[in-house]
């Protein structure tokens, strides 16, 4: 039990879920838009490694995060244009350019880097010691001295669910991945809203992938997203496509991995707690303790009438 | 004949449009396109070696793109070949070593059988009940399972049940019993790739020559129409992700059992995810599947020696790759090269 007292594990459950939430935040605007992006694992992947291309070329590690939030956001569009104007399939689609970004960022990094990898003077973006928390015991340990991406997912998280669910633009792109048929009679732009969602999925994930390579590291290795792409979206649904229910949901995930790698050296297997997630997200999809019901148009491209 | 050209012309055009791309990037990185793409064919078929190998790649992907071939026909997409192909080499694995003094014509084929049915239950069971009764997305559930398995896997390997004394987290090797002999020296060619191209056949009969097959193929096509026809849509469901998941899990079993002879500890075999881009690219027909997986297996193989060779990283398959399914899938953007072109050449007559 001294392990669930000790300030670090809850201080690496939310940095190890804040890769996990901005992308589950990001799936939530595109599957409510009527979009199934897991092409978000691809985005997040592309976006890390160009988080540190920008952030050492500049100098600047927040001119890295930009860059890597233009590249994702370029990312999204063309799977965007790809699965809302051509109405290709979407889980095809997103595999597609995930194994495009695994390619292409490793490609990348031996032709620009070589086989050291990436410089190791990459600047990293700042850590955020918050004044007064930061000297209560316990509470300052867990919530205080992150990186500021950790801060931004807290505060975008406050603005997803405000967005979605008071604003008159949050309801038509919730309308839209209802029923679009509806949403096009009452004079909305189907497709527009839908590049929307995606595009703000693209936001999200390269938020995301740059956390992991200029934020938690400064350094970009192959696949290093490992599945958190997936993983986001398994947050998403078992958080009811809700900004707040996926976060708890990221929370959670990232309880099983900071526990487990905790538990690395006792004696109960590390690898049966990682595995608690993804029963879960099933349990969640089965209907165990209230079923998880995806927008009715979720997945389903859609031709406008006109 | 018209029909078989007309279905090929996409996938044609999207390994040539890949392959294109692939060039510009190469030439913007300071490679010469010509001469990686020459080292990555004599690589892949340049000798009867380099042939063998090509061809031992593509037997797990001949077969687990047959188990996604079968799900995507029914209309489900079985995302999680992957997992079923741990479960299938984790029961091929422990079949082999733990059973002793057996005849390897009981022993290969008990522990391919038992294979088979642990990936059929471990993808019919869960995702498959899920999604006939309570419409689980089967994406998600197959994808979760994928974790799921690999994590055991890990779980029997890193000091749990089936470690081998010492201190490094595989298997024991399996008996000689059990072993799938090599065909080609010094390659990984296996007799295993019968066991392949026989599974193929058999799909094949299954999916166009049967009831069953039919029947699978309608659900795919109308679960309302295969509904009032008066089929059985749950059970069909639960049967094509089940099926699915054997051919995926004997993959598992035949790569233990005739090239690596022992399970290792790793985060990915990559077979279950080339295993999609392989049924995509053959639209899934089960001959089909065939010349996908050695095409995708040539490229893995062939991407080693254009390393040595030319310098070229090998990940550049995984770019190649990744743009011929985005080609596929966006079969439009092809369509719309065809019209454009079909215009042009048109005017060009009419003046």
């Amino acid at each position: 039990m001294d392990i669930l007292l000790n300030p670090q594990l809850w201080a690496a459950t939310l940095a190890m879920a804040t890769p996990l939430a901005l992308p589950a935040l990001g799936g939530t605007f595109s599957e409510r838009s009527g979009v199934v992006n897991i092409a978000m694992e691809g985005i997040m992947l592309i976006a890390a490694f160009f988080a540190v291309v920008f952030s050492y070329l500049t100098g600047n590690a927040w001119m890295g995060l930009l860059g890597a939030i233009i590249v994702g956001i370029i990312t999204a569009l063309i799977f965007a244009w790809a699965a809302v104007s051509l109405t290709a399939d979407q889980i095809i689609l997103g595999m597609a350019i995930n194994i495009f970004a695994s390619g292409i960022t490793a490609y990348l990094l031996n032709t620009m880097y070589g086989f050291t990898g990436t410089p190791t003077s990459t600047p990293m973006l700042p850590t955020v010691d918050i004044p007064v928390l930061d000297r209560i015991p316990f509470l300052g340990g867990v919530l205080s001295g992150h990186s500021v991406i950790v801060y931004l997912m807290l505060i975008l998280l406050i603005l997803a669910d405000y967005f979605l669910f008071h604003t008159n633009l949050g309801l038509r792109i919730r309308a839209v991945g209802e029923n679009p048929e509806a949403a096009e009679t009452a004079g909305i732009d189907v497709i527009k809203l839908r590049y929307l969602g995606v595009g703000l999925s693209g936001f999200f994930s390269a938020l995301g992938g740059a956390y992991l390579s200029i934020a938690a590291l400064n350094s970009f290795s192959p696949d290093m997203t490992n599945g958190r792409g997936y993983i986001a979206l398994a947050a998403m649904i078992f958080g009811k496509w809700t900004p707040f229910g996926s976060f708890g949901a990221a929370l959670l995930f990232g309880f099983a991995t900071a526990l487990s790698m905790q538990l690395q050296n006792t004696a109960f297997s590390k690898n049966i707690i990682m595995m608690l997630p993804y029963i879960l997200t099933i349990l969640a999809l089965v209907g165990v303790g209230g079923k998880s019901v995806a927008p009715a148009a979720d997945g389903i491209p859609y031709t406008p009438k006109k | 004949m018209k029909n078989a050209i007309k279905e090929l012309y996409v996938p044609v055009l999207s390994v040539i449009i890949a392959i294109i791309i692939g060039s510009i990037i190469m030439i913007i990185t300071g490679f010469n396109p010509i001469t990686a793409y020459v080292s990555l064919f004599i690589g892949a078929f340049g000798s009867v070696n380099n042939i063998a190998n090509t061809l031992a790649n593509s037997v797990p992907l001949i077969l687990t793109g047959l188990g996604v071939a079968i799900s995507f026909r029914a209309g489900l997409f079985n995302i999680g070949a992957e997992g079923q192909y741990w479960i299938g080499a984790i029961v091929g694995v422990w079949i082999g070593y733990h059973f002793q003094g057996l005849p390897w014509y009981i022993h290969i084929p008990f522990a391919l059988v038992a294979a088979m049915i642990a990936g059929g239950l471990w993808a019919g069971i869960i995702p498959g009940f899920a999604k006939a009764y309570t419409g689980a997305h089967e994406v998600i559930t197959t994808m979760m399972m994928s974790y799921i398995a690999i994590y055991f896997s890990h779980f029997l390997l890193e000091f749990g049940p089936m470690m081998e004394k010492g201190s490094i987290p595989q298997s024991p090797k399996i008996q000689a019993s059990a072993v799938i002999p090599f065909m080609v020296k010094n390659t990984q060619l296996s007799y295993g790739i019968f066991i392949a191209l026989i599974a193929a056949a058999f799909v094949y009969w299954l999916m166009f020559k049967t009831t069953w097959g039919f029947e699978m193929r309608a659900v795919g096509l109308n679960q309302r129409a295969s509904k009032y026809a008066g089929m059985n849509v749950p059970f069909n469901i639960v049967l094509s992700l089940g099926l699915s998941g054997m051919f995926a899990g004997l993959a598992g079993a035949v790569q233990m059992l005739g090239v690596q002879h022992r399970l290792y500890d790793s985060f990915t075999s990559g077979y279950g995810y080339t295993a999609i881009v392989v049924a995509l690219l053959a639209k899934n027909n089960p001959i089909g599947v065939i010349f996908a997986a050695i095409l995708f297996a040539a490229l893995g193989t062939g991407s080693q020696l254009m390393q040595l060779n030319a310098q070229v990283p090998g990940q550049l398959a995984d770019v190649i790759t990744g743009l011929i399914i985005f080609f596929v899938a966006a079969d439009k953007i092809i369509k719309l090269f065809r019209e454009k072109f079909a215009k042009s050449s048109k005017e060009e007559a009419s003046v």
